[in-house]
């Protein structure tokens, strides 16, 4: 017999049950932003997006995280006291959906994490077609899409409320 | 995520828990098929350098940290149980006073010049991952009358794709706070609250040294990154 007691017991385990979540508190800030932060990209095809991340009162959510991730380019920020995040990324190709980046938010309050997506404005007809953005209620569409606001690119998250972002089931 | 297993992960709305009520989503989520979201690849570490000394966090500083000095260690896998290599680890914790390092923390209770309270590893090639360091200690916050948090230890795990990403608190097993705490009861099911509680373990426990805790971490779907050759 060459396969080992712990790889048999493996091999017949159960499908197990996966590691809760809890929320990311509110002390992180000094361990989980990483040293080149979130502007590790530059040159002409750099852009800048902001954004503010905003509770049912559209309050500034100060103690937030922000994640990004697309075009193999990885991002974090934590929100500021006004609840501002910001990135500098260049915008990932398009592939079989229009070009987005994923996004997920942490914070003091969210037992688990949300997911989401931001689209680009200046890509009108790759978004008409997408895949995501046609399976989500028309009205709320422009939660996931960016818009230009002179020189960056302005992405708010609204947890709750009217404009509340398009989150995803994870 | 199967349906047997939601009642192990916490709600968003959690009203015990006050910062839920004006943060938690109100829309029902959009499920995506998972070929189009889930099982995706998530983000990769290249750029993070993960030195060996991130490990440990008593070994930060010139002097050693205050308090019980305790290694943490267990194994990543996938739901089928398979190891999840290489795969980035986070830490962070208060000290043994209950205080973090972090400028928002007000509690009156002392910094250690020797402790920051944060540390990362890779997990190996089976799965596992180590850490040392002290025993943090409970800590008040103001979410009800004489609310003190459970010690824990925050951990974040990315794991290969963009589902199986964790964020989660580790606790201690025996803990008289932890049936007090609207965070760890937040969820529903017992034996998803179980999964976050450590286990003593003596095969762990360095002689003269070190308690040994040991918690095994497990990420949603099949994660199972490639057998190496
Ligand atoms: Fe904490």
């Amino acid at each position: 017999m060459d396969a080992t007691p712990r790889l048999e017991s493996r091999r017949l385990s159960e499908h197990r049950i996966p590691t809760p979540s809890q929320t990311v508190g509110p002390f992180f800030g000094y361990a989980l932003p990483f040293e080149d932060g979130d502007d590790a990209v530059s040159g002409h095809e750099a852009m800048r997006i902001e954004g503010q991340l905003l509770d049912g009162a559209g309050e500034p959510v100060p103690d937030g995280l922000v994640e990004l991730w697309g075009g193999q380019q990885f991002k974090r920020c934590r929100t500021d006291s006004e609840g501002v995040f910001h990135f500098t990324v260049v915008k990932p190709a398009a592939g079989v959906e229009a070009p987005h980046l994923d996004v997920t938010i942490f914070a003091r309050g969210l037992l688990r994490h949300l997911a989401t997506r931001m689209y680009f404005p200046d890509e009108e007809t790759a978004n008409a077609s997408d895949r995501v953005l046609n399976l989500i209620d028309p009205a709320r569409r422009h939660t996931l899409i960016a818009h230009r606001d002179d020189a960056v690119l302005r992405f708010d998250i609204r947890l709750q409320g009217e404009s509340e972002t398009v989150f995803f089931a994870l | 995520m199967s349906d047997s297993h939601r009642d192990s992960e916490p709600p968003y709305l959690h009203p015990d828990y006050r910062a839920t009520v004006r943060r938690a989503p109100t829309r029902e989520l959009v499920r995506l098929p998972p070929e189009w979201f889930h099982q995706l690849p998530g983000p990769v570490f290249g750029r993070v350098p993960v030195l060996p000394e991130d490990a440990d966090l008593t070994q930060q500083h010139d002097g050693r940290p205050l308090g019980e000095r305790i290694i943490v260690s267990g194994r990543v896998m996938d739901s089928d149980g398979e190891p999840v290599r290489h795969t980035l680890v986070e830490v962070w914790q208060a000290n043994a006073a209950g205080r973090y390092v972090d400028p928002v923390d007000d509690h009156a209770a002392p910094l250690d010049p020797n402790f920051t309270g944060a540390g990362r590893c890779l997990t190996d090639g089976e799965g596992q991952y180590r850490f040392v360091t002290v025993k943090p200690g409970a800590y008040p916050y103001r979410n009800h009358e004489n609310a003190w948090r459970p010690a824990h230890i925050h951990f974040s795990v990315f794991g290969p794709s963009l589902a199986s990403r964790v964020v989660t608190q580790m606790y201690f097993p025996g803990d008289p706070l932890m049936p007090l705490d609207p965070i760890l009861q937040s969820i529903p099911d017992e034996r998803g609250r179980d999964l976050l509680v450590a286990a003593f373990d003596l095969a762990l426990t360095e002689p003269e040294w070190a308690l040994g805790y040991r918690w095994d971490i497990i990420l949603r779907g099949r994660n199972a990154t490639p057998r190496e050759p």
